[in-house]
């Protein structure tokens, strides 16, 4: 075709680009071990980009967040690998405040011109706006709970190590003579917050993940974990019961959608109890967009629900700061049914007459907080436990596009996937077709016939909770598909 | 690839957001030991590219520990050119006061309705710089600008949540333009009828369940080809590639020209080309180095093609990707993406397929949406929908839903209408991959009528 010589912007020298700073060349020289590249700054090399930023910036103030990613991931699909990445990156994003008025500018370089223009560009976004109403000064130093999230093991684990893993399961499926496809991934992720008023905030973790669907011709099962630690991740035992949740629903019937008794596994209750996380927004409810809006404090879930918020769990990712740097605090969501506290960040917290809880997100936004690491209270029956209590009833592996139909009655609709099972007279009876559900949440935690551990759940429709099996009555499966 | 980025929003009268966010890298991928391997890094110096080569290399070397028979690729001629999107106006020149401006002043006009809960108004702009490189001689460089727009007007009322957007749900309409097309929105026009009719939502009657004919806007009907026809014609969703994660396909590939998908008005493209329209599917060449194409999907309702790339095209047989791989950045590796999946425009006007209409629920704009792993079984709501009794518009209706199965849909579609009411709407955030990438897709739809759909079981208890 025609070939027009490219005058192209992408020359040798600006392909070189600017010096990057001093630290972060030296750092990211550290290593390169067999496809891994040790990209761990380290608090002081952050600490020493922000504070050339603060240096570069005339604003009245400056707050410079920095993040750090490496991470890898090897993705199997019919027995084989089809895709290995990796990809390393620095951010730096800058907000600046001028008299009353913030904004943000962010660049992924870190050279000297790069990091002048992010500071100047801030600075000029904010110049452009009218004055924030609630704007306030950026807080100084705070003081953090240590969290220990962050794991050699997981951050130096291979490529050949996750491939060994996956060949091991792919050959595991074959002899099955089932199908495998999935993913094992593994990185690190380092942040820092730090501003003119002297704050400055550091963290770090790891986080593997494995999961996998078996296929066959007309069945399906499948199963996820993750942690920071890669040694808490046991490919072989994921791959077993994703296998025998395959072969167990195979030859699925079709039955009739209606009301039933609904066994969730924990993957399953994370996808749908995910969707209430903003509903305990400060902002939400001021808005009048939440699900709580006119219902705090009084009873709306069941008596066996309690939720809190709580970045120290032992089972829960994440920095013990927001996005302002106030410390993460414990808050009781709900207690025994009823909703009785919100998350607030500064300044919906003065709006709203309330304190500041550490939620908010990064500033400038419009949505203003959230709870991210949400717990949910459990008990002590196993998912066996649940299915040899029910007369007739449905056992859902895994959820799949939720969506809110309701936003105010927390209706939501979506399908079940991937391990679907009849329970008839205590026992599972075989794999049925999927179905699709339209149920309120606020419905579903009043159903709440039975409660198993909280474990870390992993779906893929919410981010990763602490969250129990549930057993639930009168759940409406509405309508069902042709597999 | 050099990205910039800025976002605007506005909220009850207050400026929300404002960011800009530039992002250089390099995404390298390899074919080593008959393996894939794909690495990336913003560290583009030689030593920081050179490392970012050997990890590519050494990653497909370890994947090849798994390898059940090497990469192979249909063949693709060497380009070296330049290509870029026209636009009138370029958004990162138009000062930030004025595009704040326009949302405030649609702000305003919303909150002059009594009811309104929430007004809210949102810009982003899009400039992606790229080159691409091969080593079979390639050498490519794009420009892409695109911009998009909307406004969203909430009303909370007893125990009820109603919205109306314009011009499109979730972000509004975006396309490959300049700030003239958020110019010639009219927010600020708009504005009023969209509070009013989030307001009024709360009076209107109850959408029925049951068995109806229904009327998709434009805009539903976008979002129904992207769920329904977009990504079920992913080969690599096909061949079992997104198992895990975005699910397979019914449109296995012994239905290739050989499955009535839809009835014989319909007729669905794939097209990339900038002939087509400036959608956010609309490029010179993919991110495999393959130019841009318009394949028929649906031709005179039968199954006549997937979107594939050069591994997946021998897989059915083909010797030639038709372009359809695309990354959302230099760190994440191409993939097969929907272009522009458009409909064609049929015969009809608007106002005759309303008159030949004796009783119908017309839908507009999407307030949710939901499909199975292989896209058969779908469930959607939109913000709005209208009565229509002997060829007349009537009531207004909230919660409107309806759902199907995919080819039992698209078999009932009995009117199309005609170019002029035919919208090449932009869908910014389609989410696919491990690990996940967002993209920008386009998708062509005029009204459409629709017999014997099943209505209102969303709401249904």
């Amino acid at each position: 075709m025609a070939a027009k010589k490219s005058k192209s912007k992408y020359s040798r020298k600006a392909l070189a680009g600017g010096a990057e700073a001093p630290s972060v060349a030296a750092a990211k020289r550290k290593s390169f071990r067999s496809g891994v590249v040790d990209h761990r700054l380290g608090a002081a090399a952050l600490q020493e980009i922000a504070e050339r930023v603060l240096k570069l910036s005339h604003a009245d103030e400056t707050e410079v967040d920095i993040t750090v990613v490496s991470d890898a991931l090897t993705r199997f699909a019919n027995n084989t690998i089809h895709q290995s990445v990796a990809e390393q990156y620095v951010q730096v994003s800058v907000r600046a405040v001028a008299d009353g008025r913030t904004a943000r500018a962010s660049t992924n370089k870190t050279d000297e011109a790069s990091l002048r223009r992010a500071v100047q560009t801030a600075l000029d976004l904010a110049r452009c706006l009218p004055k924030h109403r609630g704007l306030q000064p950026m807080v100084r130093q705070q003081k953090y709970v240590k969290v220990n999230r962050f794991f050699e093991e997981t951050a130096s684990a291979t490529p050949e190590a996750r491939a060994r893993a996956v060949a091991r399961v792919c050959k595991f499926a074959a002899r099955q003579k089932q199908t495998a496809a999935g993913i094992f991934s593994s990185g690190m992720l380092e942040t820092a917050l730090a501003n003119s008023s002297g704050l400055f905030a550091h963290y770090e973790q790891t986080r593997a993940e494995f999961s996998v669907t078996f296929l066959e011709s007309d069945s399906s099962g499948w199963a996820k974990a993750n942690s920071p630690r890669i040694s808490e991740i046991d490919p072989d035992a994921l791959a077993a019961r994703a296998s025998q949740k395959s072969q167990a629903s195979r030859s699925p019937r079709e039955v009739k959608p209606g009301h039933y008794t609904a066994i969730l596994e924990p993957s399953a209750v994370l996808d749908l109890v995910g969707s209430i996380f903003y509903d305990f927004s400060g902002t939400a409810v001021a808005d009048q967009r939440s699900c709580l809006t006119g219902r705090m404090g009084k009873k709306l879930f069941g008596d066996n629900i309690s939720i809190w918020d709580d970045v120290t769990h032992s089972m829960q990712l994440g920095a013990p700061f927001d996005g302002e740097g106030l410390p993460r605090q414990k808050v009781e969501l709900v207690e025994n049914g009823v909703p009785l506290n919100l998350v607030y960040s500064r300044a919906t917290a003065q709006k709203m007459k309330a304190k500041a809880t550490g939620h908010g997100f990064a500033l400038p936004n419009e949505y203003g907080e959230a709870p991210m690491n949400l717990v949910f209270g459990g008990g002590l029956a196993s998912v066996e436990d649940m299915v040899s209590s029910t007369g007739r009833g449905i056992l859902a592996t895994r959820l799949w596009y939720i969506r809110e139909v309701n936003p105010y009655e927390k209706v939501l609709t979506g399908m079940t996937r991937d391990g679907t099972f009849l329970v008839e007279d205590g026992r599972i009876v075989g794999g049925i077709r999927n179905f699709r559900f339209n149920q309120s949440v606020i419905e579903l935690l009043s159903n709440v016939e039975m409660l198993g551990p909280a474990v870390r759940a992993a779906g893929e429709e919410a981010f990763e909770m602490v969250v129990p099996a549930m057993k639930v009555r009168d759940f409406h499966f509405s309508e069902v598909t042709k597999f | 690839m050099d990205i910039r980025q800025r976002d605007l929003s506005t909220k009850n009268g207050e400026v929300g957001m404002l960011a800009e966010s530039e992002s250089l890298g390099i995404g390298i991928r390899v074919v080593a030991s008959g393996a894939w391997g794909f690495a990336s890094t913003d560290r583009l110096t030689r030593e920081g590219i050179e490392t970012c080569a050997a990890q590519a290399v050494s990653i497909a070397r370890a994947s090849a520990l798994a390898k059940i028979k090497n990469v192979q690729m249909a063949p693709v001629q060497a380009y070296v050119d330049t290509w870029q999107n026209p636009y009138l106006k370029d958004p990162f020149r138009i000062p930030i006061e004025r595009q704040l401006d326009l949302l405030l002043a649609a702000d305003k006009e919303m909150r002059r309705v009594k009811g309104v809960t929430v007004a809210e108004g949102s810009m982003s702009f899009r400039r992606i710089d790229q080159f691409f490189a091969s080593s079979i001689g390639s050498a490519i460089h794009q420009v892409k600008v695109q911009s998009g727009a909307g406004i969203v007007a909430t009303s909370f009322q007893g125990k009820e949540i109603q919205k109306r957007s314009y011009p499109n749900s979730f972000g509004g309409q975006h396309m490959l333009q300049g700030y003239e097309l958020v110019e010639a929105m009219d927010l600020v026009g708009n504005a009023p009828r969209v509070a009013e009719e989030s307001v009024a939502l709360h009076g209107a009657i109850q959408c029925p369940e049951g068995v109806a004919t229904i009327i998709l806007g434009s805009a539903q009907l976008g979002l129904q080809i992207h769920e329904s026809v977009g990504h079920p014609i992913e080969l690599d969703r096909v061949l079992g590639m997104e198992a895990n994660f975005a699910g397979m396909s019914f449109l296995t590939v012994d239905k290739l020209r050989n499955l009535r998908y839809a009835s014989d008005i319909v007729n669905v493209v794939a097209d990339a080309r900038l002939e087509h329209g400036p959608g956010l599917g609309t490029f010179g060449y993919d991110d495999e180095g393959v130019r841009a194409q318009c394949t028929p999907i649906i031709t005179a309702g039968e199954f006549t093609g997937y979107l594939s790339n050069r591994e997946t095209a021998l897989d059915i047989g083909e010797n030639f990707s038709n372009g359809t791989m695309r990354t959302e950045s230099w760190n994440r590796l191409p993939m097969i993406r929907m272009t522009n999946i458009s409909l064609l425009p049929g015969t009809w006007t608007y106002e005759n397929m309303i008159a030949d209409t004796d009783d119908a629920i017309l839908m507009e704009t999407n307030r949710s949406w939901s499909i199975d792993d292989r896209r058969y079984h779908f469930q959607f709501s939109t913000e709005i929908g209208w009565e229509v009794k002997n060829g007349k518009k009537g009531r207004m209706i909230k919660n409107p839903s309806y759902s199907g199965i995919t080819t039992e849909f698209w078999q009932s579609c009995d009117a199309i209408c005609e170019r002029e009411e035919w919208t090449l709407w932009g869908t910014p955030n389609c989410g696919k991959g491990q690990p996940m990438q967002t993209m920008g897709t386009g998708h062509g739809a005029s009204p459409s009528r629709f017999r014997n759909i099943k209505v209102g079981v969303a709401f249904s208890h």
